[in-house]
């Protein structure tokens, strides 16, 4: 009972992240500006750390956690490099 | 004691962080704890001003405060991407609201609680008038909102920080 | 998918229902991404996903992989902070972004800044 009721709910949680990020992938490629591009590759590096933690849970292994705090931090650096870049033209100053 | 640990919100965060990423054991709080010290010290000649906080009640209202509103604005914003239906009617707007804090810290943490909360995005803020703008995902009334940032967060942040 | 048999449901219950909480809000916060019109009304959609999304996710990884393991483990609310303090600063300076580049081609919707002390008649 709890085995199935798991299995349904880490199934649909795989599924519907791995939507997700395909819908904020399609918002990073779509555009139309810069900024817009910007907050779907945030998106998208969020839906994928969640997946992996999903995953994780699902194989009961440890190292899809370390894998998704690595997407986390290297993410959160992109973007916020990224966005600095739109804001002020160079990203080092 | 001062001297030994400059900042002792940061070692105390960082030696929760270490115990959380290894192991509760003895060992990993010494060595967590050396670590803990080390940066605290290192800091030292970056920031020479120490967080003083105040008022720890005002610190745990706020936090369920926040943790009320971050439930409430998530029902509220995902109802309305998912109906739409109020697209007509849903307007979303700019706010400018009049701020006193000043503190850098009070800012950071009012700017973090305003934008980690769905439905409101803050944007930017003039350090010498004191104005920032908000932008409001369904915005109804205007004054609400100024009231709701002055005196439902900015007050209890005030107590604690300045 | 190993020993979910032996998992109690007042485990599972828990778990999976804060797995279908977290991956809906999630799912709803890129849905919003990408049907929302305006800039500034999507930037509102990913806070969805990092605020109660991934608490939702990260709660069910904790209650899981604390039942099976036999002991808490608390190291999945590293990432839950991590991510409810970094999002912001990204939304902001996006947000900021937007706002001078909006500024400098001249268009009507961001307002400027009110000159001086008086804040806005509300």
């Amino acid at each position: 009972m709890s085995a199935a009721l798991l299995s349904f709910a880490l199934g649909y949680a795989q599924i519907a992240l791995a939507l997700a990020a395909c819908l904020a992938g399609w918002r990073t490629l779509r555009g139309p500006r810069a900024q817009d591009r910007v907050l779907g590759l945030e998106t998208l590096y969020v839906q994928a750390m969640l997946l992996f933690l999903v995953t994780g849970m699902v194989t009961g292994t440890h190292y899809f956690f370390e894998a998704a705090l690595v997407i986390g931090v290297m993410g959160f650096v992109a973007t916020v490099a990224l966005a600095r870049f739109l804001l002020r033209g160079e990203v080092l100053e | 004691m001062s001297r030994l640990v400059p900042h002792p919100w940061l070692s105390l965060g960082l030696i929760c962080l270490w115990l959380l990423l290894t192991a509760p054991t003895p060992g990993y709080l010494i060595l967590g704890m050396a670590i803990a010290l080390i940066a605290g010290r290192a800091l030292a000649p970056l920031e020479p001003q120490a967080l003083r906080l105040r008022h720890p009640g005002a610190i745990l209202k706020l936090a369920g405060i926040v943790t009320v509103d971050i439930v409430r604005s998530n029902a509220a914003v995902s109802w309305l991407i998912l109906t739409n239906g109020r697209s007509d009617h849903r307007r979303s707007g700019f706010v400018h609201i009049q701020l006193r804090a000043r503190k850098p810290e009070t800012l950071a943490i009012l700017a973090l609680i305003v934008t980690a909360t769905p439905g409101t995005a803050w944007l930017e803020h003039d350090p010498e008038s004191g104005v920032m703008l908000l932008h409001v995902f369904d915005l109804i009334d205007e004054a609400e909102w100024q009231d709701t940032i002055r005196n439902r967060y900015e007050a209890l942040l005030l107590e604690i920080f300045e | 998918m190993t020993g979910f048999q032996d998992i109690p449901l007042w485990i599972a219950v828990p778990v999976a229902l804060f797995l279908l909480l977290g991956s809906t809000l999630s799912m709803l916060g890129a849905f919003g991404l990408m049907r929302l019109k305006s800039f500034y009304d999507r930037l509102h959609a990913p806070t969805l996903a990092t605020s109660w999304g991934t608490a939702g996710i990260v709660l069910a990884s904790i209650l899981l992989t604390s039942w099976l393991q036999g002991r808490l483990v608390l190291h999945d609310l590293v990432i839950a902070l991590f991510v409810m303090l970094t999002t912001p600063v990204t939304l902001m300076l996006l947000g900021r972004a937007a706002l001078n580049r909006d500024r400098a081609e001249g268009a009507p919707l961001p307002p400027a800044m009110p000159a001086g002390e008086d804040p806005p008649a509300p």
